[in-house]
């Protein structure tokens, strides 16, 4: 080991203790709490839920105490059911359309000439650091029924009748999409720009038509791009909040908003809190892909 | 070097429209004299007079901005510290856990850390207002803060710590000296990515706030519900005009620099 470690082990285990620590009492405490009370009983009380800890004496007391009502309760209501599902499927829905129209982005970029690339690249990010709710507020204006797309879309006589687009699924798709579309189009884009041209004059000396190019070399590569830019979509998406609230409909059922609403408005505790327990089981397998996917990535690089 | 295609020029144009139009609308919209949003009544700055005179506008600006200050420093310095112990302690006791700590703020939903945060701070009896936002942003920013940090740390030459430290240099002195100079730029970019994610962040402060520190995205989120007005464009335009000025700002700064190292090499 180096010089360094052994003259000053003191310093660097604080270096290391100090945001362990912190991780430990913000981060990984409240996830045990969430446990903790999504077992619990709901009380009428204040705080609303039976207190979490009395001390390790009460301890073989307290576990005897738990109770998994709350998750059969969370089974036996259609709505939750419904919320998950749902999530799961706008998720879904809105992550393929990113892709479509995130791909001829990224590739656009990626054939851009080198010296445009890097500005390329920052007019991509540039909306990430913009407020995202402000981005989805943008949207209200543009979707209401008097909004702009429709004067616009009646001006021109395609249709004559409003479309009805704002407070339904469709505005929360395009509102995943355009608040995503930036997750999507990097790492695309990082695949994409590393692919050697001398593949594609290759397969074009061999006879490849230019749809045949894409789909047996082009796209083939990029499928790490792909992977990742998906799960960055679609690992967000699930657990969204602000667009279904602000862009969907009351039909609109996302599993954010129900454990919003849950906590909020009903102010049941413990239920909130096996939603969101439930919630992160449903999300360990993406992100368990996606992490492979970045390791795998790293490795390559 | 070949020519673009036109696909490829369509595809650019059309994305980038996608990307910036709602934005342009947006900002026109603010300098709307109707008060009505989507019917253009002449040009007027009225609605940014009327946001300079929004008292509980102003408040949640300015506490947003403290929130963020704050966060966005003590993310940095924890951030950077994590990224070190990650990236400099080969083994340690718990390193898996650790590293598995410091990956899952990335990927968690906001509602569920906002969630287990309060549960938390009522576990605890720690009453919520200012600072218990700033300790949640904290949190979940200097884990964003360790991966950027991290990627810089992973190509840089310990060699060089190693030789101010056989030099004599007391280890932290080494740090300030040697190693900080060379991983500022992700440092500094760390720091910007926190203080835009708590500038940004609605779902986390909302769950970890109490009275009298209302942020400014739960200010504009409460006035949206309500229904769309010209002076919340206002507001949105001048947050839009600072981000981009200094995302801007900072990328032409790295590529002066950039091209300032490239030179005597040339």
């Amino acid at each position: 080991m180096s010089m360094a470690e052994t003259r000053t082990p003191l310093q660097r285990r604080i270096v290391t203790w100090i945001p362990y620590f912190w991780l430990l009492v913000f981060f990984l405490a409240p996830f045990l709490i969430v446990l903790k009370i999504s077992l619990s009983e709901t009380a009428i009380a204040m705080p609303p839920y039976r207190p979490v800890f009395d001390g390790l004496a009460g301890l073989w007391a307290k576990l005897a105490e738990l109770s998994g009502a709350n998750y059969e309760w969370i089974a036996g209501d259609p709505l939750y059911w419904h919320s998950y599902l749902s999530s799961l499927w706008i998720a879904a829905v809105s992550t393929l359309v990113t892709l479509l129209v995130g791909y001829p982005i990224a590739y656009g970029m990626a054939r851009a000439p080198a010296a445009w690339r890097p500005a390329l690249v920052m007019f991509v990010i540039l909306p990430f650091w913009t407020s995202f709710l402000i981005r989805v507020y943008a949207w209200i204006g543009i979707l209401k029924p008097e909004g702009l797309l429709n004067q616009f879309l009646l001006w021109t006589g395609l249709i004559d009748q409003p479309l009805f687009i704002m407070n339904t699924n469709t505005a929360v798709f395009i509102g995943i999409v355009y608040c995503y579309l930036p997750f999507m189009v990097l790492p695309l884009y990082a695949t994409l720009e590393k692919l050697d041209p001398a593949l594609l004059e290759a397969a074009a000396d061999l006879g490849a038509g230019a749809i045949a190019r894409f789909w047996q070399v082009t796209f083939p590569l990029s499928l790490p791009g792909v992977l990742a830019g998906s799960l960055l979509v679609f690992i967000p998406a699930v657990g969204e909040f602000v667009i279904p609230d602000l862009l969907g409909g009351s039909q609109t059922l996302m599993i954010g908003r129900t454990l919003w609403n849950e906590f909020f408005a009903n102010r049941d505790w413990p239920v909130a809190s096996a939603v969101a327990i439930v919630l992160l089981l449903v999300l360990v397998i993406p992100i368990v892909l996606f992490q492979n996917a970045q390791k795998r990535l790293g490795e390559e690089r | 070097m070949r020519r673009m295609g036109f696909f490829n020029l369509a595809a650019l144009a059309l994305g980038f429209g996608f990307l910036y139009l709602p934005i342009v609308i947006l900002i026109i919209y603010s300098f709307n004299a109707s008060r009505l949003v989507t019917v253009w009544g002449g040009f007027s700055t009225q609605w940014y007079v009327a946001m300079l005179h929004n008292g509980q506008l102003l408040d949640a600006a300015w506490v947003t901005l403290r929130v963020a200050l704050l966060s966005a420093t003590l993310a940095t310095v924890l951030g950077t510290m994590a990224a070190i112990a990650l990236v400099r302690r080969g083994r340690f006791a718990g390193r898996t856990l650790f590293s598995g700590m410091v990956a899952a703020p990335l990927v968690m939903p906001d509602v569920i850390i906002g969630l287990s945060l309060l549960l938390l701070f009522v576990a605890i009896g720690f009453d919520r207002g200012f600072w218990t936002v700033v300790i949640a942003h904290t949190t979940v920013t200097m884990c964003f803060v360790a991966v950027v940090v991290q990627s810089r740390l992973a190509s840089f030459d310990f060699s060089l710590e190693e030789a101010a430290l056989d030099l004599g240099a007391p280890p932290i002195k080494a740090f300030f000296l040697v190693t900080l100079p060379v991983i500022f730029p992700a440092v500094a970019a760390g720091w910007m990515l926190a203080f835009t994610l708590s500038l940004d962040d609605l779902v986390i402060a909302s769950f970890t706030t109490g009275p009298g520190a209302t942020t400014l995205p739960m200010r504009i989120y409460s006035q949206v519900r309500l229904g769309v007005t010209p002076e919340i464009n206002a507001v949105s335009t001048v947050l839009v005009g600072i981000v981009t000025a200094a995302v801007i700002g900072a990328s032409l700064f790295t590529w002066i620099r950039a091209r300032r190292e490239k030179r005597p090499a040339a």
